[in-house]
């Protein structure tokens, strides 16, 4: 009464599909990620990607330096850097209220925000899916790295940190359906989260249909996500439809989520709304941040 | 007829089982996931490809065994939702490439794929097949919305069955002489 040879196969394929769905099903019901699959998978793979990343970025290196103009390109990377660093400065004050009580909570932000730790990552890996929208950095939880911790460029908010690994961290791109972001219009301040979608657009999903919004206007973050500071910018309106009860705002993001290479993580998980006092850095990370020449404090 | 129905017996029985150096498989499985997740950082449209379903294809095919290939499939499949973001559960993947290895696998061991032509259709064929599951697997068991059929994922599959051909050429130069 034993399985026909021709059908073990068949049969197999039915044990091992039922297993994966009951898989599934556990992973749904307990919200579980199957960490420990996830941990030696990217724990084998990130070190080739690492390697890949240094390879490129020294291939890179030997070409601007030693092939193009030696001074000029070093000159060029210390300006670029210096840019970054003043457009993320400028792109905060340029989103500074005309009200007095609003300035002196951003000049209360910057006090309160001064001493928050920062760190330069580089991209060294995307999702394997193409549907999530994540990018591996080459800094983990020895740089001080863990779960929630806001993830910028100069140019805007980039995500959030989703798994944070020994020598590698997953980030979830402000693109992805699961991503979102307190955010407010830089003119109105009208508040609404940001979400994605998947695409490369973004998603601007309460503004009520009486509230007046321009295509072309800032969004910058409101703070209210407890992730990322104030006024930090999150992307422009490029496209309004009217809808009821809400109209239907389409964000560019300001930061270019298709093409990251470096990144920099706000190394606390303490609120960054308004604090008196400034935020005390994570014990592990306190001696690694900012120290390198791409860190930046806003 | 009679002629037709003898060559076609010939044909399945010359079908050949290819058998590749030892530590082929791991390697390739290994370096079409490093692929898969770092080439994207530096060109962005290399996301399209699916490497690691071109390798449990072309595997599938070649070994014929629809019991190596689903575990195959299987275990490329579960490596693959690993380093997926988190909205992508572990078995997502998993599954669809499980059914491509045992599909591909039973039907290698029936015709003969090693002209490129039929290397091209097959690979087209099982990526929409693939897609169609993951899709499938997203609305019923995941309750997420997720396309069915669309022109962009005609084009993947396109270009997908494309590179598959050369890298089955590649892939070839692996077997056992």
């Amino acid at each position: 009464m034993g399985v026909p040879s021709r059908h073990k196969s068949l049969v197999l394929l039915a044990g091992v599909i039922m297993l994966q769905v009951v898989l599934l099903a556990v992973q749904i019901k307990r919200d579980s990620q199957g960490r420990l699959l996830r941990v030696w998978t990217v724990g084998a793979v990130s070190p080739f990607q690492r390697v890949g990343a240094k390879g490129i970025g020294n291939i890179r290196g030997t070409w601007s330096h030693y092939f193009a103009l030696q001074n000029t390109s070093r000159d060029n990377e210390q300006l670029r850097r210096e840019n970054d660093e003043l457009k993320l400065r400028v792109n905060q004050l340029q989103s500074k209220a005309s009200e007095a009580d609003r300035l002196a909570a951003l000049l209360n932000f910057r006090q309160a925000q001064h001493n928050v730790p920062m760190l330069a990552a580089r991209v060294i890996g995307t999702s394997a899916d193409t549907a999530s929208q994540t990018i591996y950095l080459d800094r983990g939880e020895r740089d001080g790295i863990r779960r929630n911790m806001g993830v910028i460029t100069p140019d805007g908010v980039v995500g959030k940190v989703v798994e944070s690994y020994r020598d590698t961290a997953q980030v979830l791109l402000l693109t992805d359906r699961e991503s979102g972001v307190g955010a407010m219009l830089s003119d109105s301040r009208i508040q609404s989260p940001v979400g994605g979608t998947g695409e490369p657009l973004l998603s601007m999903k309460y503004i009520p249909t009486d509230d007046t919004v321009n295509v072309g206007e800032h969004v910058v973050t409101s703070g209210m996500d407890r992730i990322f500071p104030r006024d930090l910018p999150v992307g422009v309106v490029t496209e309004i439809k009217t809808a009821r009860p809400f109209q239907q705002v389409r964000v560019r993001p300001a930061a270019n989520l298709q093409r990251l290479e470096e990144v920099i993580v706000l190394l606390t998980l303490h609120p960054l709304e308004q604090k008196k006092e400034p935020a005390g850095p994570p014990a592990e990370a306190a001696g690694k941040s900012i120290g390198g020449t791409a860190a930046v404090t806003p | 007829m009679m002629n037709d129905a003898f060559d076609l017996r010939l044909a399945e029985t010359h079908i050949e089982v290819h058998k590749f150096r030892s530590g082929a498989i791991v390697a390739a499985t290994f370096l079409s996931l490093i692929l898969q997740v770092f080439v994207p950082v530096y060109i962005p449209k290399f996301a399209v490809l699916d490497l690691p379903l071109i390798v449990t294809i072309y595997f599938g095919l070649s070994r014929r065994n629809p019991s190596t290939g689903l575990l195959l499939g299987m275990v490329i499949g579960l490596l693959q939702d690993s380093l997926s973001g988190p909205t992508v559960p572990l078995g997502l993947y998993g599954i669809a490439k499980t059914i491509i290895g045992y599909l591909a696998s039973s039907i290698g061991a029936r015709l003969d794929t090693e002209h490129p032509a039929a290397r091209f259709a097959m690979t087209m064929i099982f990526f929409v097949v693939h897609q169609g599951f993951i899709t499938l697997t997203r609305r019923l068991l995941l309750a997420e919305p997720s396309p069915w059929f669309t022109l962009q994922l005609f084009i993947a599959a396109a270009v997908n069955a494309v590179v598959a051909v050369l890298v089955f050429a590649l892939l070839d130069r692996l077997r056992k002489s």
